[in-house]
């Protein structure tokens, strides 16, 4: 992968937070300023670190949202409610408070236009923020990798990016956008609804033959049934590019 | 082996940056136990009070990171070999 090999030392580097944006009830976009920040690929990450007056320290890996943009980029956060960094950051934190952060990590769940496609971007509930990245580079860089993207959602007012996801379904080409809600579904939803299965896989995502480039991010339950199936459907098991969160996400 | 409590390799990419000084979820690691070779950004990470990279095939552990106190060490113990991209 070009440009990821550079010897670099990590160091931690305080950041500025710069716009704040309510994506949902429980989801915050941060933008935050990074003096030297050396650019970065869709689908990397950074690490926050939380430092206590006693010295305990607290650290979260967080995708980054936005392709690079100078020394900003932005993270898109999932408050959970017994967390101990994610409240902090969707509640406390104000615009012109200053966070500890390292990066830009990561260089397997990377694509950039060149590596090509098509593409397909799998996501559940805010595993679409690294996806969300590598599809905003897509049409940033004009590139004309086919891509579907597949989100599952619980319910329709846990969308992340709505409109702007509304606005790229009905005017980019070559893109096309399908949601899934698996618990309630909004009202007048005529779409699909139920989880990504073998059979919703089947008919969404690209055929083994054209060969797409997969990846999967959300709750490890999800990618774990995604992934599995995307093989079990003939796909190249090289081309499934996994991100798990975990058991409870973001 | 399939619980819905690990993550993926990427989850250490910070720390094994820190300890490489260089980007090392791209690398590839051979697993000392069944020979398949993986990136370890596709590794599996149990996360405790260290973390535990296991073989996505077979499951054995290959790599152990633990922290105490700003010190950082990494038992390479199941891998047979590291190879970074070039």
């Amino acid at each position: 992968m070009a440009g990821t090999a550079v010897l670099r030392r990590l160091t931690w580097a305080v950041a500025e937070v710069v716009d704040r944006i309510g994506e949902t009830p429980r989801v915050l976009s941060l933008t935050c300023d990074v003096p030297d920040w050396p650019g970065h690929l869709p689908g990397q990450h950074i690490d926050v670190r939380l430092s206590a007056e006693d010295g305990y320290q607290a650290q979260r890996s967080y995708s980054i949202s936005t392709p690079a943009d100078g020394t900003r980029l932005t993270i898109t956060v999932e408050r959970l409610d017994d967390g101990e960094v994610s409240p902090y950051l969707t509640d406390v934190l104000e615009v012109g408070d200053r966070i500890e952060l390292r990066g830009p990590i990561g260089g397997y769940f990377v694509w950039e236009p060149s590596r090509g496609g098509p593409l397909l971007l799998v996501a559940g509930g805010s595993g679409i923020a690294p996806l969300m990245a590598m599809l905003r580079a897509r049409l940033q860089a004009g590139s004309d990798v086919p891509v579907r993207m597949l989100l599952s959602w619980r319910s329709g007012e846990d969308i992340i990016y709505a409109d702007e996801l509304d606005a790229i379904a009905r005017d980019a080409t070559g893109v096309e956008v399908t949601h899934t809600f698996t618990r309630s579904a909004p009202d007048g939803w005529t779409g699909r609804t139920g989880r990504l299965d073998r059979a919703a896989l089947a008919s969404l995502a690209w055929t083994p033959s054209e060969r797409p480039l997969a990846y999967v991010c959300g709750p490890t339950g999800l990618v774990e049934a995604v992934a599995s199936a995307l093989v079990e459907l003939g796909h190249d098991p090289a081309r499934v590019l996994t991100e798990r969160f975990g058991p409870t996400g973001g | 082996m399939t619980d819905a409590t690990h993550v993926d390799g990427n989850a250490l990419g910070g720390l094994l940056m820190e300890v490489f000084g260089r980007e090392m979820t791209d690398a590839h690691g051979c697993c000392a136990s069944c020979g398949k070779v993986h990136p370890l950004g596709a590794m599996r990470v149990y996360r405790s009070a260290g973390d535990v990279m296991r073989c996505p095939t077979c499951g054995n552990v290959t790599i152990v990171t633990v922290v105490i106190r700003e010190r950082t060490r990494v038992h390479l113990g199941g891998v047979r070999w590291i190879e970074p991209l070039a």
